[in-house]
């Protein structure tokens, strides 16, 4: 038998305590605060105490027609670019899938965008979109394509950060389905084999049907970190020309820390949570759908 | 063989045309780093020119962008430290105990948007004089390592088998002392992917730094981004910036290819 003490007896509660504080301190005090500001009018440059006034905050916000395009915008951005890394990360894993030489060397390729920083990518970008001297419209020109003026330009602004948001994420989606179709038993395939399956019927019956949990979590994962974009968007255009291109994240933050109109951006905030909250029970439903 | 080696070559081809795409914008950033303005903004953009190191002077001399490494370095190092000391066993714990709730209360810190948190943390931090601080910084950052640690560990600790330390505890190790004698050692491929992700993800963050540091604690990314709201864009500069911030993710990339993409894979993928 062996000895327990108290300490041993009670390692699972021990054990995790520390953590679990922790997050009750940084997170949900942090959060239950935002809830409560959110029902008040309190700006930190007025002087004023903060006074509670109920749903106020949040029928001003609902007017407010910057927030309603943020929040178009902030789905826009999400679906836009997580749609196309879809499909494009799953291609390029599917053309992947074989072994090659030098095949290490391309998937360490693959995790430089990942890994590198959102700002300094940021930077380089817009070297690339400078409407007078970036490389992009000079490509443009050789081609006798009309130039484009890129995030310079409200109409074009967002897709620009879109392509960017492709750029850095295709290969995460790419990564996780490469490592789905290592997993793949090959049972199904030897079947096909013997009936006589072509490699479309293969693809199409067979792969993708059975990789589609791995790319439907891959790709909810990935939703959830575009709905909360900032510092791509923040450190290319800071959400302008104008407001062209100010997603809830990037509003948020101008209320919270350029206006200081903390009661609204509370508001904000919320809606913000309960979307991304939605989306993490998605993920939840399908781990369990899946039993992953 | 000859339709053979036609398709080797046409595979051949496709695989450049996926990497070049990916790989320009390093390679541009780069180039340019080593560029003077004027070769910079030349038209048509340059590909051939005379290499300078003075961005890197201006960066490194003129900036004192050495400063904001440190303050990046403690940042980092210091709140993936702490996040591994509290999150081992909690993770440890949630393998054991299948405490499924727990596992998801920690991870919830890791699908939330941070700014919900930053803007509370603002007005406390200011309250208690600890705007500008190491503190403020590195608790903020455990907030990114500490959610990564228990993701990445707990599917691990659970994968290795429980009779090892039953074996340990038969043998009179107390059930504390054969986690952290007989499992963490076998545990170090884990922790390196813990630790890396961490790493990186504290390393380039953004926002949290952006409102909590000032003058004294200023991390990497906000002095570059602070570089560009001079009236007239040094790019070489810039550049030369950009790659000094990136490069430490890219070498650890490079070190621990396979830790990172088990760490980035975790979770999407059964097993």
């Amino acid at each position: 038998m062996v000895r327990q003490g108290f300490f041993e007896k009670n390692l699972r509660y021990i054990f995790p305590l520390p953590a679990v504080l922790f997050v009750v301190v940084l997170m949900v005090f942090p959060v239950a605060y935002t809830f409560f500001l959110s029902f008040t009018d309190w700006t930190l440059t007025s002087g004023r105490p903060l006074s509670v006034v109920g749903l106020n905050s949040y029928l001003q916000v609902l007017k407010e027609p910057r927030f309603l395009e943020a929040l178009g915008r902030t789905f826009y951005f999400t679906f836009g670019s997580v749609i196309v890394e879809m499909l494009l990360g799953t291609a390029l894993a599917l053309i992947l899938n074989r072994s090659f030489k030098g095949k290490g060397v391309v998937k360490t390729l693959l995790l430089l965008p990942l890994v590198a920083t959102p700002v300094a990518i940021g930077i380089v970008w817009n070297l690339f979109y400078d409407p007078t001297i970036g490389i992009l419209n000079y490509v443009l020109s050789v081609l006798k394509l009309p130039q484009s003026g890129w995030v310079s330009d409200a109409k074009t602004v967002m897709p620009s950060l879109i392509i960017v948001d492709i750029w850095q994420w295709t290969p995460m989606i790419t990564i996780i389905v490469l490592a789905g179709l290592a997993g793949l038993s090959s049972e199904p395939y030897e079947s096909a084999m013997v009936d006589g399956a072509n490699s479309r019927q293969v693809l199409f019956r067979i792969t993708l049907p059975m990789l589609m949990p791995t790319i439907l979590t891959a790709v909810i994962l990935r939703a959830i970190d575009a709905l909360k974009t900032y510092d791509i968007i923040y450190s290319m255009t800071g959400g302008g020309p104008g407001y062209a291109s100010e997603n809830l994240n990037v509003l948020a933050f101008k209320y919270s820390f350029e206006y200081f109109r903390m009661g609204q951006s509370a508001v904000m905030l919320v809606f913000l949570f309960i979307i991304v909250l939605l989306f993490s029970l998605l993920v939840m439903r399908l781990r369990r759908a899946f039993e992953l | 063989m000859k339709e053979k080696r036609v398709t080797t070559i046409l595979y051949g081809f496709v695989l450049v045309l996926i990497i070049i795409p990916i790989l320009f914008p390093f390679i541009w950033m780069l180039m340019s780093s080593f560029k003077t303005q004027v070769d910079i903004i030349s038209w048509p953009p340059k590909f051939i020119f005379k290499p300078v190191m003075q961005n890197y002077n201006r960066v490194f001399v003129e900036q004192n962008f050495l400063q904001y490494m440190k303050n990046s370095l403690i940042v980092s190092v210091v709140s993936v430290f702490f996040s591994l000391l509290l999150g081992l066993p909690a993770a440890y714990s949630i393998a054991r105990y299948k405490q499924k709730k727990l596992s998801v209360f920690i991870l919830v810190a890791r699908l939330m948007p941070g700014i919900s948190f930053l803007m509370p943390w603002y007005i406390v931090f200011s309250r208690l004089g600890l705007m500008d601080s190491y503190v403020a910084l590195i608790l903020s950052h455990m907030l990114i390592a500490l959610p990564l640690v228990v993701w990445v560990m707990s599917p691990y600790f659970d994968s290795v088998p429980r009779e090892l330390e039953e074996a340990a505890m038969v043998d009179g190790l107390t059930q504390q002392s054969a986690f952290l004698k007989i499992l963490l050692p076998l545990s170090g491929p884990g922790v390196v992917t813990a630790t890396t992700l961490s790493f990186i993800f504290s390393w380039n963050n953004f926002m949290f730094s952006q409102v909590l540091s000032q003058q004294n604690t200023r991390t990497l990314p906000i002095a570059v981004y602070n570089f560009l709201s001079y009236v007239e864009v040094d790019w070489g500069a810039v550049m030369a910036a950009a790659v000094t911030i990136m490069a430490p993710a890219i070498v650890l990339t490079m070190f621990f290819q396979k830790y990172v993409v088990k760490g980035l894979t975790m979770g999407a993928v059964k097993g």
